[in-house]
């Protein structure tokens, strides 16, 4: 299989990465490299095999469901780039 | 007082537990080793005064007799770990200035063992990478260059800066992460000693997530015993992380010297590639040959579907990481570059924060995630991944006990001189290290010699599942066969 300029643009989109129209013709070429390499697995016989879900076979340990963190507003928005009393910034979303 | 650098961890732990010299010097040797090699580029972030800060309250403990297992030992952190009020970055744009106000499990398992940071470490841009060259910050160079030329070539990736720090003597031991090989390619490019654990037995928490499923930290070191110490304070069950294991670590350094007399060791028929250097071939069948001397027994084995694994490696990794670094939206953290709406902010701000590899690797991940294709691609993988597993299940009920490879195709290479034209080109450096990561077993790379321009070359040894411990009591006897080997300072 391979993508066409369309798809390329689709999947940037849904990616939500900005790209050029000048960028797509080399992405799509990356692209389909890659998808011609992953092309061979199509010859591997895979009847009857379960998906892989967990490489190490495990319980997953469940903890109490009480609150064992909090009360570190600051710490949370510290980073952000825009902020205000402890909420991230965002361009208007609802008019 | 230079000699202090050259040491092991396991000398310089014997030194400072004698007080031939204090924490404080030794980490200032490094500290001064460090700020001499600083053309390498492997220190994304150096911490002088804070590796100080430590090394005096880590000599203070020694004094009362209450120093741990790696009490005032200078080490070097990859820059994917977060490191509690020190930038961390992964190395990528997007992070930006990034200051975490906690820290990963395993550096604090580190400090809580006495342990000394140096700084923070070069690496690929959130681990993609074969080379340490898709880094924000610059590529990093290997302290190894070929006889009689200046050409600086890569360290590997994507722990490169942790791998030529290592080597390079500018820290005694580094932490590293693995999820195609970014531990033990690197390793075998600058002749130290690296491991990768089996997955669920170091925690991830605090680890910047590449693929979660593949992604494995562990230590780089100068010595196999170096890095036995090491895991040991890393290792452990983390109710943080829930695929880490609850399972008891063990103490790894006895394995080293241990005997290996009568272990079945598997040669895979599938890993001698057409076009494999001769080098390559010879230094496998000297290792063959160390390990046949100590006492074990070589026995030809079958992995089928070997050459299915990097394949499947480039879907299931760009698949995960597609999800991890769907976080980066320039609104809670890092870089963010205006739009008119939220949409055009995540679109703009991930498209000047990420670097191409990282681009690239999102897009395809995206692409075999997105409805109709999910089947065709991911689906598949996931499928061919178990028969990958199947494959060493298969090998090590059969009573082998570990299966020896090449850990690399060929020895560094010069900046830029791979995948230029051909992503596949880079990505086919991992073909003998990833099958490990997609089964989930412990890996281990090993100096074991130089090819003919005196470039290192590293063997792998594969283990069954928390198996470590057979690992290092095999890595102990090719390093004993093979001797050690550092570079000869240009820098």
């Amino acid at each position: 299989m391979s993508v066409d300029a369309a798809t390329v643009r689709r999947i940037a989109q849904l990616a939500r990465i900005a790209v050029s129209e000048a960028e797509v013709p080399h992405l799509q070429g990356e692209l389909n490299a890659m998808l011609a390499f992953v092309e061979q697995l199509s010859e591997v016989n895979i009847d009857g095999v379960e998906p892989m879900t967990s490489v190490t076979p495990m319980e997953m340990k469940k903890r109490q469901d009480v609150v064992t963190d909090g009360e570190i507003a600051d710490d949370i928005v510290k980073n952000a780039p825009a902020t205000e009393n402890h909420f991230f910034l965002v361009p208007k979303v609802v008019e | 007082m230079t000699d202090l650098t050259s040491q092991t961890l396991a000398e310089a732990r014997k030194g400072l537990a004698a007080k031939t010299f204090t924490s404080l010097e030794l980490t200032d040797a490094h500290l001064k080793a460090m700020e001499d090699a600083r053309v390498l580029n492997a220190f994304v972030l150096e911490t002088p005064d804070a590796a100080r800060a430590m090394a005096q309250e880590a000599d203070a403990k020694i004094a009362k007799g209450e120093g741990g297992p790696l009490a005032g030992i200078p080490l070097g952190i990859k820059d994917l770990f977060a490191t509690n009020g020190v930038r961390t970055t992964a190395c990528s744009k997007i992070l930006g200035n990034f200051v975490p106000t906690y820290e990963s499990t395993i550096t604090s398992q580190l400090w809580r063992d006495g342990a000394v940071m140096l700084g923070k470490l070069n690496n690929d841009e959130f681990a993609m990478g074969s080379s340490n060259e898709t880094s924000c910050f610059g590529p990093v160079g290997n302290p190894w260059r070929r006889e009689g030329s200046n050409t600086t070539l890569v360290p590997g990736g994507s722990s490169g800066g942790s791998a030529s720090a290592v080597a390079a003597l500018l820290c005694m031991g580094a932490t590293a992460t693995d999820t195609g090989g970014s531990i033990r390619q690197p390793a075998a490019f600058t002749a130290t000693v690296g491991i990768k654990p089996t997955y669920g037995r170091c925690s991830r928490w605090g680890i910047v997530a590449f693929a979660s499923s593949l992604d494995q930290a562990g230590p780089i070191a100068r010595s196999t015993r170096d890095a036995a110490i090491l895991l040991r304070s890393m290792a452990g069950h983390d109710p943080k992380d829930t695929t880490s294991v609850d399972r008891e670590v063990p103490d790894y350094e006895a394995a080293i010297g241990r005997s290996v007399k009568g272990m079945k060791i598997g040669i895979p028929k599938e890993y001698r590639l057409d076009g494999m250097p001769a080098e390559i071939e010879k230094l496998w069948e000297a290792g063959a040959a160390w390990l046949k001397a100590a006492g074990a027994e070589l026995v030809e084995v079958s992995l089928p579907h070997t050459k299915y694994a990097l394949p499947a490696y480039y879907i299931v990794a760009p698949a995960e990481a597609s999800s991890n670094l769907a976080r980066y939206d320039g609104v809670r953290y890092g870089l963010r570059v205006p739009g008119r709406s939220i949409g055009e902010l995540y679109e703009n701000t991930r498209a000047e924060g990420f670097g191409a590899e990282v681009r690239r690797r999102v897009m395809i991940g995206t692409y075999v995630l997105s409805a109709g294709y999910y089947d065709a691609y991911y689906l598949r993988a996931q499928k061919v991944r178990t028969l990958i597993k199947k494959d060493f299940e298969d090998c090590f009920a059969k009573g082998i006990h570990a299966i020896l490879t090449p850990a690399t195709p060929s020895a560094a290479f010069g900046i830029g001189e791979k995948g230029g034209a051909d992503p596949i080109e880079m990505y086919l450096n991992d073909i003998f290290t990833v099958t490990v990561n997609m089964a989930g077993l412990p890996g281990i790379a090993v100096p074991a010699g130089k090819d003919s321009q005196g470039l290192p070359l590293g063997l792998q040894l594969i283990g069954r599942p928390f198996d470590e411990e057979t690992l290092f009591s095999l890595g102990e006897v090719i390093e004993q066969a093979a001797g050690r080997f550092t570079p000869v300072r240009w820098w």
